[in-house]
């Protein structure tokens, strides 16, 4: 397939909030092809998370339409999984093993003894094989969402969906879980939609960046990102991307601190 | 004017071995480790109730009022003996477990309409603010009209007061599923009745188990009740028609042995059924501490 694996086209969201209706997106457009590292990225109130939830399917478009391999986003499905930032993603009822093993079962896409291998191969592949008997809220905040990454890739979706998946951690976690992942994609090149804000994790994850406005969130520019290795062979061009995206960012705040009268 | 503090040396230091430390890891004593056990601590509770309790009566002496613990405990194995404690007890039990379960039914049928449907919510809602303050005794009246003078009176007001405390706990046990995870159960294609069971049930868990304990008081307290009004088919009565029919005999002391029939049931249920539910189930997954 040489076309885009997911087509959002000129998609504009809105959510109701108690009193207002909220329009997060307006007509926003990007294309995410197989094996893209791809990165929403932007300030918070861009939209982005909504973004996201609609490509799950969580969120209907009131104008334009996501299609994933052609077909059109209606409802959440196995095949494009979540990643989230909550810690209480996974079951709390469930050992780590029956968490990642659990959505190969209910979606029906592997059984028995095949559902097992594949759900230890992906728990070994995040080095938790000596904590698959453990109950979530016996490991810490990194080890849940290494489960989590691990039943997102024993899916084997079209595409991951990552919401901001290592913003409650710690910097030095977060900093071993964004090289894990990397490594991970090394070994099975999955396409994955990642949400951040921050903007050194977006070139260190990214291959592909979206950048959003925010209130409501547009496309300001897609860029591609620099190559895995920039920080030790191009420390100064990584440095003008980091620039080049927070001046765009910036621009927003200046905008935001004149006076509106509405 | 706010000086710089004066330049200090770096500090380093290399960690002392662990061997080193006196103690890392040491067993508590025998008392400690028995002081830690909740039962063990419950048992010196009662057993300081029951001498507070045999002391004031024998310094009451009067055992039309208030027989002494000693007299209760006598009664009691009597009764025992006799096969007609027993009997009565589970006379109440097979009346209280039929209620309890038709009421649990009841309540799961209408949770589930509650939260698939919107009217449903509502509702539920109208029903359980009607009907959650009403007592379940002051509808025996109409229920013996209806049901005659029989099991299905007390079973039918048993139902009463379990359906709406269950409701409500569980209901709002599904309102407070965080939203991550309902999200989760949706992204595996889950929906309808799979969804409810393998992702709302064990999320609300704690609260469902709430509600079960608080309808288990509740139907406990309406069945004893409605027993004392009137005692079945008086032969085969339960507790509440043992403690009517001894109080009428002044037999005060077996009085007092079927209160503690019922006191010893509802703690049998709720330490060990409860409890041992509790700690296989939301205690083991760290839902509640």
């Amino acid at each position: 397939m040489t076309g885009p694996l997911l087509a959002v086209r000129g998609v504009t969201l809105q959510y109701k909030t108690k009193d207002h209706l909220v329009t997060a997106t307006y007509r926003v457009d990007f294309e995410v092809f197989r094996s893209d590292r791809f990165i929403l990225l932007g300030p918070s109130g861009c939209g982005k998370s909504t973004l996201l939830k609609a490509v799950g399917g969580y969120l209907a478009p009131v104008e334009g339409e996501i299609r994933l391999k052609g077909e059109l986003v209606v409802r959440p499905g196995p095949d494009r999984m979540m990643v989230f930032q909550e810690f209480d993603q996974l079951l709390p009822w469930k050992t780590v093993r029956e968490n990642v093993l659990f959505p190969l079962l209910a979606s029906g896409k592997l059984s028995g003894r095949a559902a097992e291998e594949k759900a230890t191969d992906a728990i070994a592949k995040v080095n938790l094989i000596k904590f698959a008997g453990s109950l979530p809220h016996t490991l810490s905040g990194g080890m849940k969402q290494r489960v989590a990454i691990a039943r997102g890739l024993a899916m084997e979706p079209d595409i991951l969906l990552m919401d901001e998946p290592f913003a409650a951690l710690d910097a030095l976690t977060r900093r071993k879980m964004q090289d894990e992942l990397l490594q991970l994609w090394d070994d099975t090149r999955f396409t994955v939609l990642f949400v951040t804000h921050s903007i050194p994790e977006a070139i260190k994850i990214g291959s592909r960046i979206l950048l959003l406005s925010p209130h409501p969130g547009q496309v300001k520019a897609e860029l591609n990102s620099l190559p895995r290795d920039a920080a030790a062979t191009d420390p100064e061009g990584l440095l003008a991307l980091e620039k080049k995206i927070h001046a765009m960012l910036f621009a927003d705040v200046v905008e935001e601190q004149e006076p509106h009268h509405d | 004017m706010i000086e710089s503090p004066a330049a200090r040396p770096e500090i380093f230091h290399l960690p002392v071995a662990s061997s080193a430390f006196g103690v890392v890891l040491k067993p508590l004593s025998a008392w400690e480790r028995i002081a830690n056990v909740g039962a063990a601590r419950k048992l010196a509770i009662l057993v300081a109730l029951a001498l507070i309790w045999e002391l004031y009566a024998r310094w009451l002496d009067n055992p039309l009022l208030v027989p002494t613990f000693g007299a209760t405990v006598h009664a009691f194995a009597d009764a025992i003996e006799s096969g007609e404690l027993p009997q009565k007890a589970w006379t109440s039990l097979k009346v209280l477990l039929a209620g309890y379960t038709i009421g649990i039914l009841c309540a799961a049928v209408l949770t589930i309409v509650a939260i698939t449907t919107r009217v449903g919510t509502d509702l539920l809602e109208l029903l359980t603010s009607m009907f959650n303050p009403l007592p379940a005794i002051a509808l025996l009246p109409l229920a013996l009209i209806w049901f005659g003078l029989g099991y299905g009176s007390i079973i039918f007001v048993i139902i009463h007061s379990v359906l709406w405390a269950v409701t409500l706990n569980t209901h709002s046990g599904f309102l407070s599923v965080s939203s991550t995870m309902r999200m989760v159960g949706r992204n595996y294609g889950l929906s309808g009745l799979r969804y409810v069971g393998s992702i709302l049930i064990p999320a609300a868990f704690p609260s469902i188990l709430t509600g079960l304990k608080i309808g288990w008081a509740f139907a406990w307290r309406t069945l004893i009740a409605a027993e004392l009004v009137f005692g079945v088919s008086s032969g085969s009565g339960g507790l509440g028609w043992f403690i009517y029919e001894n109080k009428n005999q002044l037999e005060i002391p077996a009085v007092f042995a079927g209160l503690f029939t019922v006191i010893l049931i509802g703690l049998v249920v709720e330490n060990v059924v409860f409890r041992t539910i509790e700690t296989r189930t939301v205690r083991k997954w760290g839902m509640q501490h």
